[in-house]
């Protein structure tokens, strides 16, 4: 806290905001109906895990700046998987005709 | 170089407001379109942030990769399957959605107390700042070279992916000899094959 009145930011404050956007995104993966959403909400939570790695990288690491690489690693994983992801929502809406997530139980028991 | 001390707590305390509020309304607003592009200033705000730790290059990816590709992809795919549909009530909605956040408060709660008991090892060691670009690089062809390969590897398979999972699988001429294609099949591509019934 003592970092905090000389103003400069501690480490805690990027962690905190690193939970309050994981967090948003798991509630609005569960909760979203749109299958559009729930890849945004995905979208959320793996910025939430880079803002924890590139602040553990530069407070922590310091010279081997390790957390850049994988934020890197990381940012080309979501592009990958943003891009399956929507091919697949193209695929399902045109063999179901919505978006729906209630309604793709295909494989509910 | 960093930037005097207050200038960069306001500006984290600006751009931590930014990513908070947008994430929720990301999740919470009922039009989609309006989430998309709250995504994106979400993004530049993360992009914000790895400006104030020092971390110009991966700021610069954050703003191409994901302003530039995934936000856009994902306007696209609205764009492509945007119905106005009457979503179904479903029943035990609002209970599933109190479970859920009492799940993410309490995953909150655990985050919060991990992060403010653990004895962080601060002030680490002098943070490397403006050369951050070229340690990164030293990095991707030395000690990361498998991961950072494999990483091309990867990108290839997923536009691969994209393409066959996108793509009509009949085309109208045969792309080998320019026949025309089986009527029937045509047909049988272009109608949804497991539509159910609407709800009555």
């Amino acid at each position: 806290m003592s970092e905090l009145l000389n103003g400069s930011v501690p480490l805690e404050a990027y962690l905190l905001l690193a939970a309050v956007l994981f967090c948003t995104g798991v509630w609005g993966l569960i909760n979203s109906r749109n299958a559009v959403r729930v890849l945004m909400s995905i979208e959320l939570m793996l910025n939430a895990v880079n803002i924890n790695l590139m602040a553990f990288s530069s407070y922590v690491d310091g010279d081997l700046i390790r957390g850049q690489v994988f934020a890197v690693f990381v940012i080309t994983v979501a592009a990958a998987e943003a891009a399956v992801g929507l091919a697949i929502l193209l695929s399902l809406y045109r063999n179901r005709v919505t978006v729906d997530m209630e309604r793709f139980n295909l494989l509910r028991w | 170089m960093t930037i005097a001390a207050s200038t960069q707590l306001i500006c984290f305390l600006v751009l931590a407001a930014v990513v908070a509020i947008g994430g929720l309304g990301v999740v919470l607003l009922s039009n989609i379109v309006y989430s998309a592009f709250l995504l994106g200033g979400v993004f530049m705000a993360v992009a914000g942030l790895y400006l104030l730790l020092n971390a110009s290059f991966v700021a610069a990816a954050q703003v191409l990769v994901y302003v530039g590709a995934v936000n856009v992809l994902i306007l696209f795919a609205i764009m492509l399957v945007n119905k106005r549909e009457d979503l179904a009530p479903i029943p035990g909605l609002q209970t599933r959605r109190l479970l859920s956040g009492g799940v993410c408060a309490g995953l909150f709660a655990l985050l919060v107390r991990v992060a403010l008991t653990t004895p962080w090892a601060v002030p680490g060691p002098q943070a490397v700042g403006e050369g951050s670009t070229v340690r990164i690089g030293e990095h991707l062809f030395t000690d990361y070279l498998l991961p950072f390969e494999l990483a091309s590897v990867l990108l290839l398979m997923a536009m691969i992916g994209a393409i066959v999972l996108a793509r009509r699988d009949v085309q109208a001429t045969d792309l080998g000899t320019g026949q025309a294609a089986d009527q029937g099949l045509i047909e049988k591509s272009r109608t949804p094959l497991l539509v159910d019934q609407p709800p009555s």
